[in-house]
């Protein structure tokens, strides 16, 4: 069957930070709205609901929310589910909703996430998002999020042959760059904050597990992000700017002692992103910007290697010689990525969508990456398990 | 699907010095910890077998910052072993300066022993949580 082309229409995001005052069902509902009054739509244009929520259990008690959501946003009745595989929850249900729409199960369908990890403590946000390494054998151990980039980043300067301190000041580029972007940002977390940061504030912050520091990682965030998802034809008769889909991939593996070293080579990010490059008959050149899930520092060079924009081993240097800043040649997460931004995990995947989008259409005043046409999301959902790539362009597939 | 073993059997073992895990008898490699298929080539076929309990540091980490009901036990340092068999298995080391030794660690000889915790609100195991710990071998 021929599939059809596929639109966004409208996006929508919260401010990212702690939302003490705002549930879930609010945080998305807010989001919601900002999307859907862009739209150019009515209500029941939408017909399903498709929602990301990673940890709603244990931050605040609540499962089975796509059902609430639609009700209480005003989608009375329709299909609604929920998508969860960790931080890659909304980007799970954003690619999920495309390919709905490209097989013509729906023609407008809303797509998003919300997740409160601030407001539910470091101590309870750190249990909640290890949820997402392997429950028996990684978990006893205790094994973190932030330790399971710690291992990655130890084996990486052992593979590649790098001093580790030497790594250590690579990595702190890469924190450098999403701060100064991130502060530039009014829905960053830390919009005006850690915007003029020097190698020597990440390596001396506190260590939270070796060798990785505060400023190596993300915060803990509370947020919500939705995008409202369409067929190109139908957006072409109801907005003026569409940014088409031009392509998605999907993939995944088991835990990290299941991965050995291709942890470093993250490998169901190469499958994904080959995915998104062949159905946009595009390769890693056409891409103008990206944004990547840099949860860690050196996360996002890890992934700037597995999806094609530097050879293996050699990402790292990328961000210390430019290449990956605005104006190099392939800008990362203008928008202040997940160390910039914020992570309110599930809320995340969209978010990324909503940060594309905008920067396609020229309205991300304050970090515009000038000429872009043509971009790419990156969402990994836990111990390099579950990958996400998306292909977003101002051009429909010719 | 005949000789398997049950997560308990695995911990059990590990406390008692035992190191289980899979032979495959298509490909003849080694799956630890025990999984439904052979971790190289999806065969079914597997015999249950003893491993040495030998391996390698592949990687490590010295966590401060615990998550609920980790919290007595920081800092703790998870590492990753590469087995005499191929296999890479998540565990403690027990060393207790892994940060001033640093990338030195990496490529040490090691034994692992299974060592009873107390186990906490989310572990699938109810009664405890057994952690591989990781012995250098010098």
């Amino acid at each position: 069957m021929k599939k059809r082309d596929v639109a966004v229409l409208g996006v929508g995001q919260t401010k990212f930070g702690y939302h003490p005052d705002k549930s879930l069902v609010d945080l998305f509902a807010e989001a919601f709205y900002e999307a859907f009054n862009e739209s150019n739509i009515e209500l029941k244009d939408i017909q399903a609901l498709y929602y990301g929520n990673f940890v709603g259990e244990m931050t605040d008690g609540s499962a089975n929310l796509s059902g609430f959501i639609s009700d209480e946003i005003g989608l009375k009745g329709i299909p609604a589910r929920r998508y969860e595989a960790a931080c890659a929850s909304s980007s799970v249900a954003f690619r999920e909703a495309c390919l709905a729409v490209a097989h013509g199960i729906y023609d407008c369908v809303a797509v998003g996430g919300s997740e409160r990890l601030y407001n539910a403590g470091t101590a309870i946000g750190t249990r909640a998002l290890a949820t997402a390494v392997d429950g028996l054998h990684e978990m006893t151990a205790g094994l973190t999020f932030p330790g399971v980039f710690a291992l990655a980043a130890r084996l990486y300067a052992k593979k590649y042959e790098i001093p580790m301190e030497k790594l250590r000041e690579k990595m702190a580029q890469v924190s450098i760059k999403n701060h100064k972007y991130g502060a530039m940002n009014p829905k960053a977390q830390f919009y005006n904050k850690f915007g003029d940061l020097k190698v020597e504030d990440v390596l001396n912050s506190k260590v939270i597990c070796s060798p990785l520091t505060l400023f190596d990682c993300c915060p803990m965030t509370d947020g919500g992000s939705v995008v409202i998802v369409a067929s190109a034809d139908f957006a072409e008769d109801v907005i003026d700017k569409p940014v088409y889909v031009l392509g998605t991939g999907q993939s995944g593996a088991g835990g990290l002692f299941r991965q050995k070293e291709d942890i470093i080579r993250a490998i169901p990010r190469k499958v994904a992103s080959e995915m998104a490059y062949r159905e946009a008959k595009l390769t890693p050149k056409d891409i103008d910007f990206v944004e990547i899930h840099d949860c860690f520092t050196i996360a996002e060079i890890i992934a700037s290697e597995a999806m094609g924009f530097f050879e293996y081993g050699k990402g790292a240097d990328a961000v210390e010689e430019g290449e990956t800043w605005v104006g190099g040649s392939i800008p990362i997460n203008p928008d202040g990525g997940l160390i910039g931004k914020g992570h309110p995990v599930g809320a995340t995947g969209t978010s990324q969508i909503y940060a594309v989008v905008k920067q396609l259409r020229n309205e991300f005043k304050y970090n515009q990456v000038r000429d872009a046409e043509t971009a790419m999301t990156d969402t990994l959902g836990g111990d390099f398990g579950t990958l996400v790539n998306v292909i977003l362009s101002i051009h429909r597939r010719g | 699907m005949g000789d398997r073993i049950t997560y308990t059997e695995y911990f059990d073992a590990l406390v008692n010095g035992k190191l289980l895990g899979y032979k495959c008898k298509d490909c003849n490699a080694y799956t630890c910890p025990p999984k439904a298929v052979c971790d190289s080539c999806g065969s079914q076929n597997l015999e249950k077998v003893e491993l040495s309990g030998k391996g390698r540091i592949t990687t490590f980490t010295t966590t401060y910052i615990a998550p609920a009901g980790y919290d007595k036990e920081v800092p703790y340092t998870v590492a990753m072993v590469e087995l005499e068999e191929g296999p890479w298995i998540v565990g403690r080391l027990d060393v207790e300066n892994a940060d001033e030794i640093g990338q030195d660690l990496i490529g040490e000889e090691v034994v692992v022993e299974g060592r009873e915790f107390p186990t906490e609100m989310f572990y699938p195991d109810k009664k405890r949580r057994v952690v591989p710990i990781f012995r250098l071998v010098r």
